[in-house]
């Protein structure tokens, strides 16, 4: 079907619908009302202040947690893959290898791909060398290296971030922003939340705002952040948080 | 009283240093009855726990209460309800296993597993608090969550089988039931204390258990050392 | 699962060794006999003899369950009902040692003599400390007896400080050494016990002192796995003139403890 489709004719393929999707925890209403489409090819940002409902947005996309309205679409006859990173990567106290190994274990993918795949990804990442460490004893930023090749070795059709680098000093920030900017080159479509605005100008596409479990704007980035605009919804938002607005 | 105590350290020293042939058999049998029942509880009440750590059903509450009550079986219970069981006029009886070791093994494990499951279950619940979600976000399943986190958590493990070890072997009431204490076949050290003490051996009782402490003293100890070496090599390299 | 079920049935699949299970009274397990009497047994017979020692009425309790081979005890009254009720063979006489009034060597009740019912009842006059067994033991049946020939009712009248501890003798002599007690005892435990503080024995030689033990084949009616061939060949070895030997052998520090009496 692909081939059909003239090359910059037409949106890309849809991965992901929420239509007036939802979700609640007991009591409380996280998230509520929202309409998102996610396409092929996407660099999706979701900014916003903390307790906004980013990071449940998130879940609900990767299927972590139950909630009405979303929708996954199949990707050329097949079920989507995605894969989720989180703030500080949960790795077992085994070697980096191993980590990477049980992924592609717990994912089933064939025995005979397993290895290659794997020193693949860790060559991606530049932790070849370090596949017999034990993956605790990495640094902070070298762990979400580990956790960005445990998800490009699955081949993913959308990586989700939650705040992947909120806990790394500037230079591992650097690093596994490239990594990621890498693996989006590569067409791996992006979800990701942040709280570095300059990250989200630098990785996004799109940028959505999200205030009180809503999706208040969801624009281009470039729109997004462009100060020439009448004020969006976000703009108090981005007042509080660029110095410059 | 002090100097029954100070009679009892010299008759212990004693003990240990004479090497008697029948206290020797007596301290293996409860090494290897204890340490066998400790690695069949193990066993399943490893994976037990672990699987109830992370699966959710109805009545998952209720459960684990009952677990964590089954931790104050009391010993001398389990031996009742044992040798009830594999008495030949019991339902188990044509095994023919009472008065053995077996049976001791038996009962032992039945009284541990609780202990092994619960403190699982309570560990392994922890780490699944934590990284439950990730590990659900990577594909894992209930089985393989628990295994997974079973064996990321092998270290702390080893400290509920040492729990389990040192419950088996102090306790008396089981293996007192359904081994009989036979002279010989079914005698461990426990037996043996409460057989002095009702004899009016007192000194020599006190000898025995100090001798048993000192045994499981060691275990810990060796224990303790080879963790000890596991998690210096680890400190050292993430300080590299 | 399988590990678990592999431990239970590999007895089955060994070659039969000759031992037997004997339930027996922790009296006279403690007493030593079994550790002179049953290597000579073994010698003679290639029989391993596996005691476990309980009081008289769990040992036939467990006999009757079909636990023990062979039974060795010494409540004649209780035997005989056992046999009555169809869990043994005949009753074989044995042996009998005997029994000793146990006190503090001051003797405050003065009972010291070789008469067990004046002992008693001087003792229930001055109102003095008696441990009782209360066990269901047939040491506890002798007391029990020796009240009544003193004609004092311990349901009715109990005398000021009898005690009831319900356990073996062993605890019982710790009992009464820690509170300078009087009591009943074997004389096999006695001589064994270490824990003895202020006493001493007081009362001895009465005839109606003396205790009687039998030995019975568990019936192979009631439980068709007993092994009915080697315990008959115990039962009739320690009636035999070899085993009423090594019961006369046994000593403890040079006392003659158990008097043999098969066939009398």
């Amino acid at each position: 079907m692909k081939r059909d489709e003239p090359v910059l004719a037409g949106p890309a393929p849809r991965l992901l619908t929420l239509k007036n999707a939802g979700v609640r925890f007991g009591e409380v209403q996280a998230l509520e009302g929202v309409d998102l489409t996610l396409r092929r090819g996407d660099r999706l940002a979701l900014v916003g202040a903390n307790g906004a409902g980013k990071t449940t947005l998130l879940r609900l996309l990767h299927g972590l947690v139950a909630g009405s309205g979303r929708t996954a679409h199949a990707v050329d006859g097949r079920p989507l893959v995605a894969a989720m990173l989180f703030q500080r990567p949960f790795l077992l106290h085994l070697s980096v290898r191993m980590n990477v190994l049980l992924a592609l274990w717990l994912r089933r993918v064939p025995k005979a791909e397993r290895a290659a795949r794997c020193a693949r990804a860790l060559q991606r990442v530049g932790l070849g060398a370090l596949a017999e460490r034990p993956a605790r004893t990495l640094s902070g930023g070298q762990q979400q290296r580990l956790a960005l090749a445990r998800a490009w070795a699955l081949q993913p059709d959308i990586l989700f971030l939650d705040e992947p680098t909120a806990s790394l000093d500037p230079s591992a920030r650097r690093e596994v922003e490239n990594l990621i900017e890498q693996l989006a080159a590569d067409g791996v479509t992006l979800v990701f939340s942040t709280h570095n605005l300059g990250q989200a100008k630098r990785l996004a596409s799109r940028v959505a705002y999200l205030e009180a479990g809503r999706m208040l704007t969801d624009l281009p980035c470039d729109l997004f952040f462009d100060t020439r605009q009448p004020p969006s919804a976000a703009a108090a938002f981005l007042a509080g948080e660029l110095p410059w607005a | 009283m002090g100097g029954g105590f100070a009679d009892s350290l010299r008759a212990a020293w004693a003990l240990v240093t004479g090497f008697d042939a029948r206290l020797a058999e007596i301290v293996g049998l409860s090494l290897g009855v204890s340490a066998s029942a400790c690695a069949l509880a193990a066993g399943f009440g490893m994976a037990a726990g672990a699987w109830l750590a992370v699966a959710r059903f109805p009545g998952h509450r209720a459960v684990v209460a009952a677990l964590n009550t089954l931790l104050a079986l009391p010993s001398v219970v389990v031996g009742l309800v044992v040798y009830l069981l594999l008495s030949r006029s019991g339902p188990l009886g044509a095994f023919g296993i009472l008065f053995t070791t077996r049976a001791m093994v038996v009962a032992q494990t039945i009284l541990v597993l609780p202990v092994v499951a619960a403190l699982t279950r309570q560990l392994i619940a922890d780490a699944w608090r934590g990284n439950g979600e990730q590990l659900r976000s990577m594909g894992a399943g209930v089985v393989a969550s628990a295994a997974l986190l079973l064996l990321h958590e092998r270290l702390a493990l080893v400290t509920v089988v040492l729990t389990a070890f040192g419950r088996a072997i102090s306790e008396v009431g089981a293996v007192m039931i359904v081994g009989g204490n036979i002279d010989g076949v079914t005698r461990v050290m426990t037996t043996a204390i409460a057989l002095e003490t009702s004899k009016g051996d007192l000194p020599l009782a006190l000898a025995l258990g100090l001798l048993l402490l000192a045994v499981v003293g060691l275990i810990n100890l060796l224990v303790a050392a080879l963790q000890g070496n596991g998690g210096g090599a680890g400190a050292r390299k993430a300080l590299a | 699962m399988l590990a678990g079920l592999g431990l239970l049935a590999s007895p089955l699949l060994h070659a039969q060794d000759k031992t037997i299970v004997m339930a027996s009274t922790t009296s006279t397990d403690q007493s030593g006999l079994f550790g002179h009497l049953l290597p000579a047994f073994k010698a003679a017979t290639g029989i391993e003899v596996r005691v476990v020692a309980l009081g008289t009425g769990q040992a036939l309790d467990t006999a009757r369950r079909g636990d023990a081979d062979v039974v060795f005890v010494h409540d004649q009254a209780a035997e005989e009902k056992f046999v009555a009720e169809g869990f043994g063979l005949k009753r074989l006489a044995v042996m009998y040692n005997d029994f000793v009034v146990i006190g503090p060597k001051a003797d405050p009740a003065g009972v010291r003599g070789s008469d067990v019912t004046a002992a008693l009842t001087k003792i229930a006059a001055a109102g003095a400390p008696f441990i009782s067994r209360g066990d269901k033991s047939g040491t506890h049946a002798a007391e029990l007896r020796y009240w009544m020939a003193a004609r004092i009712d311990l349901g009715a009248a109990r005398p000021k400080g009898h005690q009831e501890c319900g356990c073996g003798m062993g605890p019982a002599l710790n009992i009464a050494s820690s509170s300078n007690a009087y009591l009943l005892a074997d004389r096999g435990t006695w001589l064994n016990f270490r824990n003895r503080g202020e006493l001493a024995v007081l009362v001895e030689g009465d005839k109606r002192l003396f205790n009687q033990y039998g030995v019975m084949v568990v019936n192979p009616a009631k439980h068709p796995h007993v092994k009915v061939a080697l315990a008959r060949q115990f039962a009739d070895w320690v009636v035999s003139s070899a085993g009423q030997a090594s019961i006369a052998a046994y000593r403890i520090g040079g006392e003659q403890l158990f008097f043999p009496n098969a066939g009398q």
